[in-house]
């Protein structure tokens, strides 16, 4: 295998003086899907705002396209073509929809339409609801507005936080379909799932994190046929 | 009875002296409720900012009558209102880098940043103080009615008159035009929009590229014009004395909290109901009484519900009553 898109690599560390993660790597190809499952308490999160730059690291690097970015700020990997979508507070509450993908796209200072229209054409729901404030839609287009606010900086990563928590299971399936097709036009995704099975059902590489270590690392359909990880992680 | 004379008295020491000065307090309010929603605390040293911006403004407008510069029937002060806006932007982001920004490094609890900015607020004060005095200054200059008594009676033919002075025309054409901008500013401009999404989720606007140091200094220059265009109009209206615009600060926050504390549209609804209470609490009713009511039920006293000089308990009491009835205020604020 080729070097990966992206890599946290070995990265140990934690919030406070306490280390959550140790000694774990996740890495994400180009345009595929990389998705962090295991059981609550786990780390995933974190897992993924180190790669982000959200905590600082006692031990091992980040490393996007080959570039050592392992002391950048989580602004500058923005500009540097990551994007991160929160599991929380992850859109503008009081703003339109068609603000918040403006203001996703604020570094930018090309033309915007043409990003937008793709992510109307990705989300339709989206652009019926440009002028509505983004708090007043239901949970599953908040998460829509928020990947969309995400996709308008061009990245070439998309990192999201549980993007199925907290919507039915219809729209858990369209926001996983939606998500397969950002990926086919070459953007790479690592995400943290709690649907484990139907995440790594999608996923060219699973990462099953346990106390903050790797414990289990393939591809999604291998771990979806392990029976250890059937049993201890995706109830049998 | 008389109701065309009790309804131009009413307008005449009621109505449009409760629109001005609502004006005034939403202008102020706004500019309270900005750094609330933006930087996140409640700011006591804007009644102060006020002053030291009226102030500057009021040096400005006599050295402009020093040297023979008017603007003929309109006060001079408006003339004077950019400079002084300038020079009072220059002092907040000076407060701010030496002050504010060291408080916002280490995150501290608002209520911390309440105390840094009562702070600021004494020092402001003693500022203003020391440059030009304590006592009462008057500046306003040009013609002093849009509308003088004696015309609209000889007009109307009525006997009670009604005055529109041109400090009220000014305040209010400035206050509409003041407000449209903001609010076109905020909803419309890149660095507005900035502004907003700041205000809804900080770390999400950081992880848009939003940069803070840029929102946070233009918030203190709006707020700079915002405290200098109140303040000067309201010098004009009544009269300028460093300590009124420290006691202003009570109406300014009731009206910001009423309103709904980082709401724009409640802080201007939030004015207008702490302006027309407090008037209407304090006005002499005797004589609209006198032209309502029958000759022998006019009444005797003066029919004041509470003398001028305890109008702050008006602010006060509103703001107790929001506080315990309704505390995120009329517009759903913070």
């Amino acid at each position: 295998m080729a070097d990966p898109f992206l890599i946290g690599e070995a990265m140990t560390g934690g919030y406070g003086p306490v280390d959550i993660l140790h000694s774990c790597t996740i890495a994400v190809n180009k345009g595929e899907i990389a998705v962090i499952v295991g059981p609550n308490g786990a780390g995933k999160s974190t897992a993924m705002k180190a790669v982000f730059g959200m905590l600082n690291l006692r031990g091992g690097r980040v490393l996007l396209e080959g570039e050592d970015i392992t002391r950048l700020s989580p602004q500058a990997r923005v500009a540097k073509g990551m994007a991160f979508v929160p599991q929380t507070s992850n859109i503008f509450t009081s703003m339109t929809v068609e603000e918040n993908l403006e203001m996703g796209a604020f570094l930018r200072r090309d033309d915007i339409r043409n990003t937008m229209d793709q992510i109307y054409t990705l989300f339709p729901i989206l652009k019926a609801k440009r002028y509505q404030a983004a708090g007043e839609l239901s949970g599953g287009q908040r998460q829509q507005v928020a990947v969309g606010r995400a996709l308008m900086t061009q990245p070439k990563v998309l990192m999201l936080d549980e993007p199925t928590a907290g919507v039915s299971p219809i729209v858990m399936d369209e926001l996983f379909d939606r998500i397969i097709e950002v990926a086919r036009t070459g953007i790479s995704i690592l995400m943290v799932e709690q649907n484990a099975r139907q995440a790594l059902d999608i996923a060219h590489s699973g990462y099953v994190l346990v106390q903050g270590a790797n414990r289990f690392t393939d591809t999604g359909q291998a771990l979806l046929a392990d029976p250890e990880v059937r049993r201890s992680f995706l109830g049998g | 009875m008389d109701i065309l004379n009790a309804l131009v008295a009413f307008l005449n020491f009621v109505f449009i002296p409760g629109l001005a000065y609502g004006a005034q307090l939403a202008i102020g309010a706004l500019g309270v409720t900005l750094v609330f929603s933006i930087l996140r605390f409640s700011n006591f040293a804007h009644g102060d900012t006020m002053a030291f911006g009226t102030m500057w403004a009021i040096l400005i407008t006599w050295w402009f009558q020093s040297i023979g510069i008017s603007l003929g029937p309109l006060p001079t002060a408006l003339l004077a209102i950019p400079f002084a806006i300038v020079i009072t932007a220059g002092m907040l982001l000076g407060t701010d880098k030496l002050v504010y920004s060291f408080y916002r490094k280490q995150k501290v609890a608002p209520i911390i940043m309440v105390i840094v900015s009562a702070g600021v607020m004494f020092i402001m004060n003693g500022l203003v103080r020391l440059i030009i005095g304590v006592e009462e200054q008057s500046f306003a200059d040009g013609s002093r009615f849009v509308l003088a008594a004696a015309d609209f009676k000889a007009w109307s033919g009525l006997k009670e008159g009604l005055a529109i002075k041109t400090t009220t025309a000014v305040t209010l054409v400035t206050a509409i035009v003041t407000v449209a901008l903001l609010f076109w500013f905020l909803q419309k401009t890149r660095t507005g929009k900035s502004m907003r999404a700041f205000s809804d989720n900080e770390d999400l606007a950081l992880l848009s590229g939003i940069n803070p140091d840029r929102v946070v200094q233009v918030t203190w220059i709006i707020t700079a014009a915002l405290a200098v265009i109140a303040g000067t109009l309201y010098g004009l209206d009544k009269s300028f004395r460093p300590f009124t615009y420290f006691q202003l600060l009570l109406p300014i926050f009731a009206a910001a909290i009423v309103g709904g504390l980082g709401s724009p549209i409640g802080a201007i609804a939030g004015a207008f109901v702490v302006a027309f209470s407090e008037v209407v609490v304090t006005y002499a009713w005797k004589k609209v009484l006198g032209y309502l009511l029958p000759v022998d039920w006019a009444p005797d006293g003066l029919t004041q519900l509470l003398s001028t000089d305890y109008k702050v308990a008006v602010s006060f009491s509103i703001l107790i009553i929001v506080l315990l009835f309704m505390p995120t205020g009329l517009f759903k604020g913070k």
